[in-house]
């Protein structure tokens, strides 16, 4: 899945879960190491954690309240 | 109106939105952004394909923009039901399948429908007058703004005094006086104003940001549909569209090889939907075949492919074929085609 897919699924995720939440983002493009964090910033969610395993980016989420 | 007015913006990435935003800023009003996807859009998953392209620095334009502009952005899958705006087109098709005054319309009816979701009061883009052959003229610019009601929400900040007044301006929302005239396709207004803004650097997408503007994504779209008989397409199809040489030597089936080795890393996420092949006796690309084939296809097929690999002036190369279906794959002795062999009517 490349982008902006990733952001899309996250950003209607994160709809359904509460504040405080851990979201877990996995996808391959690389793409997302920046557009995930970058759509987190702009809409008060905290990246907690990158990793990559193989050919998989796992972005964890901590879910932000509405400002 | 007592409170704080609240307007969407339509975001592209490109600079036009991004000053449009600035601009209402500078006004006072709220601003949000959304960016519709259509899976048709240059910027984000082309350049995690190719490898050539994965050295530049990947960044989503429109993320970007809404971020140094300190705006929410909601980035909407289109995806679906784009597919009735880009198949059956009420103002048509532009220079190529861009159905680019459907787009835009469909775009702001889009917009339109989130304001009310969300409660904005109007909507605004970074439209200009006369920037653009198709959706972007003074006569097209009316159908476009029908779409989002017959209130005049829509504003176009940078053209709005070549314009009637909306609802914005009429309220008091926005001052008429601080919107802009620009007129045209010479970017030396919008140019002067980001320097006025203190912008330095911003998004300028060579040919558009759309792959309907692109002649050569057009034909092989426009094939894509020939040999279905419809013009029913899935995101799988337009992904694919984007890489590798399409090659179509017989009516009933094509070859899509990979050019390097992202393309096919890319498309090795695909072999199992295909038939696919490549040479196990030299090094050489990835190719799907798309269509359903006999074994004489598939020996020609192999032959093409052969060509592309490093055992191109070589008398045999052996080519190891999976058969879509089939877990035990096949090895075929070929010759492969000289370039004269591949008429420039198989390419796509």
């Amino acid at each position: 899945m490349l982008c902006p897919m990733p952001v899309i699924r996250a950003q209607n995720r994160i709809k359904t879960v509460a504040e405080g939440d851990i979201l877990e983002v996995i996808c391959t493009d690389p793409g997302a190491k920046n557009d995930v964090p970058a759509w987190c910033r702009i809409n008060g969610h905290e990246v907690v954690s990158i990793e990559t395993q193989d050919d998989e980016i796992i972005i964890k989420i901590a879910v932000g309240g509405e400002p | 109106m007592n409170k704080q007015p609240k307007a969407v913006a339509l975001i592209s990435g490109g600079l036009d939105s991004m000053l449009a935003v600035k601009v209402l800023q500078e006004q006072g009003i709220y601003v949000e952004g959304i960016n519709f996807y259509t899976g048709f859009c240059v910027e984000g998953h082309t350049h995690a394909i190719r490898k050539t392209d994965q050295k530049k620095e990947k960044r989503n334009n429109a993320l970007w923009v809404a971020e140094q502009l300190g705006i929410k952005l909601h980035i909407i899958d289109v995806i679906e039901e784009y597919k009735e705006v880009l198949t059956n087109p009420q103002h048509g098709y532009g220079a190529n399948l861009n159905p680019c005054l459907d787009c835009k319309s469909f775009m702001v009816k889009k917009a339109r429908e989130w304001m009310d979701e969300n409660g904005f009061d109007f909507i605004f883009t970074g439209e200009v007058v006369g920037q653009r052959p198709m959706s972007q003229r003074k006569e097209t610019m009316p159908i476009v703004a029908k779409q989002c009601g017959d209130d005049a929400r829509l504003l176009r900040p940078l053209c709005a005094k070549l314009l009637p007044e909306t609802l914005p301006e009429r309220e008091g929302w926005v001052d008429r006086e601080k919107l802009y005239g620009f007129n045209g396709r010479s970017r030396k207004p919008q140019i002067a104003l980001a320097a006025r803004f203190g912008f330095d650097e911003y998004a300028q997408p060579a040919g558009g940001c759309c792959f309907l503007t692109d002649q050569a994504y057009s034909i092989k779209l426009g094939d894509l549909w020939k040999q279905r008989g419809n013009k029913n397409y899935d995101l799988d199809d337009i992904m694919l569209l984007k890489v590798g040489r399409h090659i179509r030597p017989r009516e009933h089936f094509k070859v899509i090889i990979g050019r390097e080795e992202g393309e096919n890393n890319f498309m090795n996420g695909y072999r199992k939907q295909f038939t696919h092949m490549h040479a196990i006796s030299h090094n050489g690309p990835l190719a799907l075949v798309d269509g359903k084939v006999s074994r004489d296809d598939l020996k020609l097929a192999a032959q093409i492919v052969a060509r592309f690999t490093q055992g191109r002036d070589a008398s045999c190369v052996q080519i190891e074929v999976s058969e879509k279906g089939n877990e035990t794959p096949f090895t075929l002795d070929v010759t492969p085609l000289h370039n004269d062999d591949i008429p420039k009517e198989w390419y796509l």
